[in-house]
């Protein structure tokens, strides 16, 4: 029963995203093509805060690592958009495997801190490079470069479509594993790690397969981020970006499947709005961390779970 | 050759030998009762066992391998099983699915992760384990729900669902009622006919109820060890703990 209203309320979600470019207006249209693709780095990034318990301040690095990878290729090998995608997405496993071998020796603050660095030195290393990756300026690509197929990425209906079909993977990766044992293994770290140890498990092991999916889901939006809207540059590896992908899982409800993209859409509004009326948007990101932490520390969705929605998972 | 031995088994914090040069050992079978003043060293001693403390010096032998330097999870698989003090059950998860997480990993041990669990065998394996505590009419039931003696029980059936040859209890009756008690000493009875204990009581009535050998630490070293009868006559003993 409640397996079936829960599997009714995502495709409920799904099904309302996919309607919804009949009636957006343009400009949202293209906001919303957007919000997809970064509440699948929500996703990402939920699938460690929310579900196994490790705040990262980092995950920035994934996403870009991603974003750069399909970006540099395109631009100077000139591959095809498909092949840049699965290069970005498994560039950004890769390296979270091998950031989670370090980093995961940490727990805590530690870890925050850990992976803060880590991200710190890619944005660093990305403006050091500037010659190839033209730093903070940023690289456009051409939209010859970017078609599928004979279509091109820069056809808003094509660009909608994708970017849902990117966000449903994710949704239904993060659904089938917290649905599935390892999922449950990964929350019972969240509660009590010393205890799954003294269950029999290697918890490193299950807390850097957490992380590498982690990547893998914020990698393949950088990559699509990139290849959709033509642009790659340094801020999507800054702090900023790692910021935003807790305050989109917080804001919306840490170890909820669709808290992601309840928090990015109302950030982006959020932001977007303020940039009208102030310069200093930050603030207001600033604020939004701080009333949340303070009044509404499970966000949105956990909230509701905890009022009424039992089954949400 | 014992089931488990310590060989010069050694634990300092610092300063403090909580555990100094320990020479303990255990049959299969057997429920063993370790017993002593706070600060003895009972549960450094058993975590050095269980693996969630590293010993400073010693070796220990677990069913003639050594053991001293695996992991905790390598000891769960190959039948060393604890029990926590502190009652650590998932308070969030149901009753099912806090002995499903220890009946998984019985049933995938030496597999990858991502191996699938056959669900049917899985369900009986927890209900079995929730049967022998007498907990299977609360299957779905919150964890958080239980009243405190029956987290404990659920604690005890995540430990059985592991299939343990040693299971160490520490202080398993601490918080519980006389009648939860006179139960709980029937179960870890039931229990003892395919596993070994080693228990961890500050209740006498308990050790001397269940215990067919007592080992006495004081000061982090094994003062005297015998059965419930030598134990209570021993005078050294008597003047260190009983306090007669």
């Amino acid at each position: 029963m409640d397996r079936h209203r829960s599997l009714a309320f995502h495709g409920g979600a799904l099904a309302l995203l996919f309607l919804l470019q009949f009636v957006l207006p343009p400009y949202h249209h293209t906001n919303f093509t957007s919000i997809m693709v970064l509440a699948t780095y929500g996703i990402g990034y939920n699938i460690l805060i929310g579900y196994t318990g490790l705040l990262s301040l980092g995950h920035a690095m994934f996403f870009a690592a991603g974003l750069y990878a399909a970006g540099l290729t395109v631009h100077y090998f000139n591959i095809d958009p498909i092949s840049a995608f699965i290069l970005g997405a498994a560039a950004a496993l890769a390296f979270a495997t091998a950031v989670g071998l370090v980093a995961l020796r940490t727990t805590g603050v530690s870890f925050m801190i850990v992976t803060m660095m880590f991200a710190q030195a890619c944005f660093l290393l990305i403006l050091y490079f500037n010659q190839v990756t033209r730093g903070d300026e940023g690289l456009v690509l051409s939209g010859a470069a970017r078609q599928i197929g004979g279509l091109s990425l820069t056809n808003p209906t094509f660009r909608y479509n994708l970017a849902l079909a990117l966000f449903t993977g994710a949704l239904v990766l993060c659904y089938i594993l917290i649905r599935s044992r390892v999922g449950r293994v990964l929350v019972a770290i969240r509660e009590n790690e010393e205890r799954v140890k003294m269950l029999g498990y290697h918890t490193f092991r299950y807390k850097l397969l957490a992380l590498a999916l982690s990547g893998l889901l914020s990698g393949a939006a950088g990559a699509s981020y990139a290849l959709m809207f033509g642009y790659v540059g340094a801020t999507f590896a800054s702090i900023e970006y790692s910021i935003f992908a807790l305050l989109w899982v917080l804001l919306g409800g840490a170890g909820t499947v669709l808290g992601p993209i309840i928090g990015a859409l109302l950030m982006f509004y959020l932001v977007e709005w303020t940039s009208e009326v102030t310069q200093s948007y930050r603030i207001v990101v600033g604020a939004a961390l701080v009333l949340l932490t303070l009044f509404f520390p499970k966000g949105i969705l956990g909230t509701l779970r905890e009022k009424r929605l039992r089954w949400l998972p | 050759m014992s089931f488990l031995e310590t060989k010069a088994l050694s634990r300092r914090f610092g300063g403090l030998t909580a555990v100094d040069t320990v020479d303990f050992r255990l049959e299969a079978g057997e429920i063993r009762a370790v017993i002593g003043p706070n600060g003895a060293g009972k549960t450094t001693l058993v975590s050095m066992i269980c693996g969630r403390l590293a010993p400073s010096d010693g070796t220990i032998l677990f069913d003639g391998t050594e053991i001293t330097h695996l992991p905790p999870w390598e000891r769960v698989a190959r039948g060393i099983v604890y029990t926590f003090q502190i009652t650590s059950v998932f308070r969030n998860l149901s009753c099912f699915e806090n002995v499903a997480l220890a009946a998984q990993r019985a049933l995938t041990l030496g597999k990858a992760p991502w191996h699938t669990v056959d669900s049917s065998a899985l369900a009986s394996s927890v209900t079995d384990a929730l049967a022998r505590v007498h907990l299977h009419e609360r299957s779905d039931t919150p964890a958080a729900n239980l009243p405190y003696g029956h987290q404990r029980l659920l604690e005890v059936a995540m430990s059985l669902a592991l299939k343990p040859k040693l299971l160490v209890l520490d202080e398993p009756t601490q918080g519980l009622s006389e009648a939860e008690i006179t139960d709980f000493c029937s179960l870890v009875r039931e229990i003892a006919a395919d596993a070994t204990i080693l228990l961890i009581e500050h209740n006498m009535d308990v050790v001397m109820e269940l215990a067919e050998r007592i080992t006495v630490m004081s000061n982090g070293a094994i003062l005297a060890e015998g059965t419930p009868a030598e134990i209570t006559a021993n005078a050294a003993v008597q003047q260190a703990y009983l306090g007669a």
